[in-house]
């Protein structure tokens, strides 16, 4: 076939894609240097033996079984990471599509509460954990004085392993203004000829939420729980601070650092990949949670994608 | 595969190999051939913060500067140990040329890695032995399988603090000197409000600040390792003496929960607010900064005294845990004799450690510098000169994955303090098997 086309065509297509590629090119250098270059780097590291002061070893498996096996705060840090994951991203979802319908349904000061929502979000993410740990103290925080002054049973919060996941997910909720904004934009685009012809249909606020508005939004509830399970997977500033303050172990004092305080209940994937990398110089099994994690992401997008149709409208 | 996408293949393939490649030879060069008597700029990082820290590390570099006037000393401060980390890897123009640290656990990663220059052969050029030198904790902390890369930089010793007005208030005439009459002295100390306390004689959990199994263990003299470099906490008698002691004191002080919540009360320990300045504990284990720092909040009321052992071990009162800051060359310096000038005069110069340990309230690390007569003469200083001084103090070793072993064994502390773990002896012989497989990683 290729012998019977013209040595001009055929030049002619080389050029157009040579041309295609010079326009792709950027995407190509960006996609290769900071996608495909870590990534085969991090697969490559996870077999050797890298303290990043030596030369790198084959080590074969040793970084897997070690990772998997023996190095106790692994699982814990998946468990946690999981369940994150789960309870975090589906509350800040909900909270966040509860918030922006209230928004869009307030007549006046609608721009109060938008700023007034939207706030915690821009708050500093160090800032935000160390003032909710103070707040949420259970010796002197005022939450907690609260509860105690209205005979509610008050939690040990960041200082117990049980309430500390919880105590994490308020503070996520709690700077919920990114969802809020993403999803105003989405409630205010639904058509209001559909609301008129469910209501003329004789459907409550109930239907007309499952059956217009989710249909509508959909593509965007996606979008923020994909979104929200990348940033999950990635969580790592909030607990390590959290841990750090309610342990009282925060300064440079040369003490040994216990990561996931209380009890590893803070503990997610990225601060073990922190901890073994720059701390215990064990760069391998950095790289084999890395890879993990990045595993348990694609996983999860899939699944979501997956899953997608049933979320999505007709029109898509 | 079009040959245009065989090639564009080809191209990343080999863009990533390439990169992959150079990822890898960043390696440090442990030669040193500079000429220390040109004129030469080194910089050097150091963890120190507070104002009168940082006016006497300067006023140090300024002595040293003039002693050397063809070396200038960049300094940056504040620096952390992930910093540090970070930039002894990275090397390059801005990476420190010395650095100091206070985790003096993290020694064995930083001989081991080759973060640190060895500095064996500066230290026979300069005819300076570390055995007469140092004391031998300090020699042990600095070096790692016989590979000396740092010298101590002033050592910190721990030892007993006490509210001298309680203790009159409830007739304790001196500070105990055994656990039993120390486990009697903090009950007396302790009082009840509520469910909670207006008061604690002292606090046993271990994320009471300085009470980390560590640091108590120090007084039943521990072994951590054995001689093949196994880790030995289950053999050792001292550390199930030490965790039964710690829950007897939790029982005897309210129980655990009761104190936890106490803790959670507690302000910074670095800050003015610390449990001890603000009167919330009666007794504390801490280092000899502790004194200059609440003097700085007015508290005067504070005594202090070795930790007391236990009572079977009567006879080595006096002696505490010990450790300290370190320092050391980095081996990515292309300036190494100039950056070992500023580690041997900072470390082993009397008159320069003396200032350096009376204006930062730190024990002094050299053999001559804790007789020096230069020495503040303040009575609770001169405690805990006399406990770094002991020969039954000891400290905690150096490991290839630095403090790991610690994290291991603090963590299993925190289980049987807790109640979640119940058998000791079980739980011991999980923590040493835990730090052999973590060791066989790093190795």
């Amino acid at each position: 076939m290729s012998a019977s086309v013209h040595p001009l065509l055929r030049a002619k297509r080389r050029k157009e894609a040579l041309r295609n590629l010079a326009f792709l090119s950027p995407w190509i250098i960006g996609f290769c240097v900071f996608f495909a270059y870590p990534l085969i780097s991090t697969v490559y590291f996870s077999f050797m033996h890298y303290t990043g002061f030596n030369n790198p070893t084959w080590t074969g498996g040793k970084n897997w079984s070690y990772v998997f096996t023996e190095y106790p705060l692994f699982w814990p840090a998946l468990r946690n990471t999981l369940w994150l994951v789960v309870v975090m991203v589906t509350l800040r979802v909900v909270f966040g599509l509860g918030v922006g319908m209230l928004i869009t349904k307030i007549k006046t000061g609608a721009g109060l509460f938008r700023t007034a929502f939207y706030l915690p979000y821009l708050a500093p993410p160090v800032a935000a954990t160390m003032a909710f740990v103070f707040l949420l103290n259970p010796g002197t925080g005022p939450v907690n004085h609260i509860l105690g002054g209205i005979g509610v049973p008050t939690p040990g919060w960041f200082t117990d392993p049980h309430w500390s996941k919880p105590a994490l997910t308020i503070l996520a909720v709690w700077g919920v203004g990114d969802l809020m904004v993403i999803f105003m934009a989405a409630l205010l685009d639904v058509p209001k000829e559909q609301y008129e012809a469910a209501e003329l249909d004789g459907a409550g606020a109930w239907s007309r939420f499952r059956y217009v508005t989710l249909p509508n939004i959909s593509p965007i509830v996606m979008f923020a729980v994909v979104t929200g399970v990348i940033q999950t997977m990635q969580y790592y500033t909030q607990p390590l601070v959290a841990g750090k303050v309610a342990s009282g172990i925060i300064g440079n004092s040369g003490q040994q650092f216990e990561p996931g305080y209380p009890d590893k209940s803070t503990l997610t994937l990225p601060q073990l990949v922190y901890n073994l990398g720059f701390q215990r110089f064990d760069y391998g099994s950095a790289c084999v949670i890395a890879l993990v994690l990045f595993a348990l992401s694609m996983a999860f997008t899939a699944l979501l994608m997956r899953r997608r149709s049933g979320f999505l409208s007709a029109e898509d | 595969m079009s040959r245009l996408t065989k090639a564009a293949a080809a191209v990343a393939a080999t863009a990533a190999i390439s990169l992959l490649a150079g990822a890898c030879t960043g390696q440090s060069t442990s030669s040193a051939n500079d000429d220390a008597s040109k004129d030469v700029t080194i910089t050097f990082w150091h963890g120190w913060s507070a104002p009168n820290e940082l006016k006497a590390i300067n006023d140090d570099i300024a002595l040293f500067e003039k002693a050397h006037p063809n070396i200038h000393v960049k300094v940056q401060g504040n620096i952390t140990d992930d910093k540090i980390n970070q930039a002894l890897r990275a090397g390059g123009d801005k990476a420190p040329d010395v650095v100091s640290s206070f985790t003096t656990d993290n020694v064995g990663q930083f001989c081991s890695s080759g973060a640190f220059a060895d500095l064996a052969p500066f230290l026979s050029r300069d005819k300076i032995d570390p055995a007469t030198t140092f004391p031998k904790p300090m020699q042990e902390y600095t070096q790692f399988q016989g590979k000396r890369c740092a010298l101590p930089l002033l050592g910190d010793a721990y030892g007993l603090y006490y509210n001298k007005k309680e203790f009159a208030a409830a007739g304790i005439t001196a500070p105990p000197k055994t656990l039993s009459e120390f486990k009697a002295d903090a009950v007396k100390l302790t009082k009840s409000s509520g469910d909670s306390y207006a008061q604690l004689g002292f606090m046993p959990d271990f994320h009471g600040y300085e009470s980390t199994p560590m640091h108590v263990a120090a007084q039943w003299g521990v072994k951590y390792f054995d001689a093949d470099g196994k880790s030995q906490v289950a053999k050792d008698p001292g550390f199930a003496a030490m965790f039964t002691w710690q829950q007897q004191m939790v029982q005897a002080l309210g129980g655990f929960a009761k104190l936890e919540k106490y803790r959670s009360t507690f302000g910074d320990e670095f800050g003015a607010k610390n449990p001890l300045q603000t009167g919330q504990v009666a007794m504390g284990i801490d280092g000899e900064w502790r004194l200059g720092m609440a003097k700085d909040a007015g508290m005067n009321d504070l005594g202090v005294a070795p930790f007391p052992v236990p009572d079977d071990q009567a006879s080595t009162y006096g002696k505490g845990y010990l450790s300290g800051t370190i320092v050391g060359v980095a081996n990515t310096s292309t300036k190494k004799n100039a950056a070992w000038e500023l580690v041997k005069f900072m470390a082993t110069d009397t008159d320069a450690v003396v200032s350096f340990a009376n204006a930062i309230h730190n024990v002094p690390s050299t053999l001559a510098a804790l007789k020096s007569p230069k020495l503040d003469p303040d009575p609770g200083f001169r405690t805990f000169i006399d406990i770094a001084q002991n020969p039954d103090s000891t400290t905690t070793p150096a490991s290839i994955n630095g403090g790991a072993y610690q994290v291991t064994l603090q963590d299993f502390g925190y289980a049987y303090e807790s109640g979640k773990a119940k058998d000791l002896q079980a739980g011991l012989k999980g923590v040493d098997s835990q730090v052999d497989k973590d060791i066989a990683q790093a190795k």
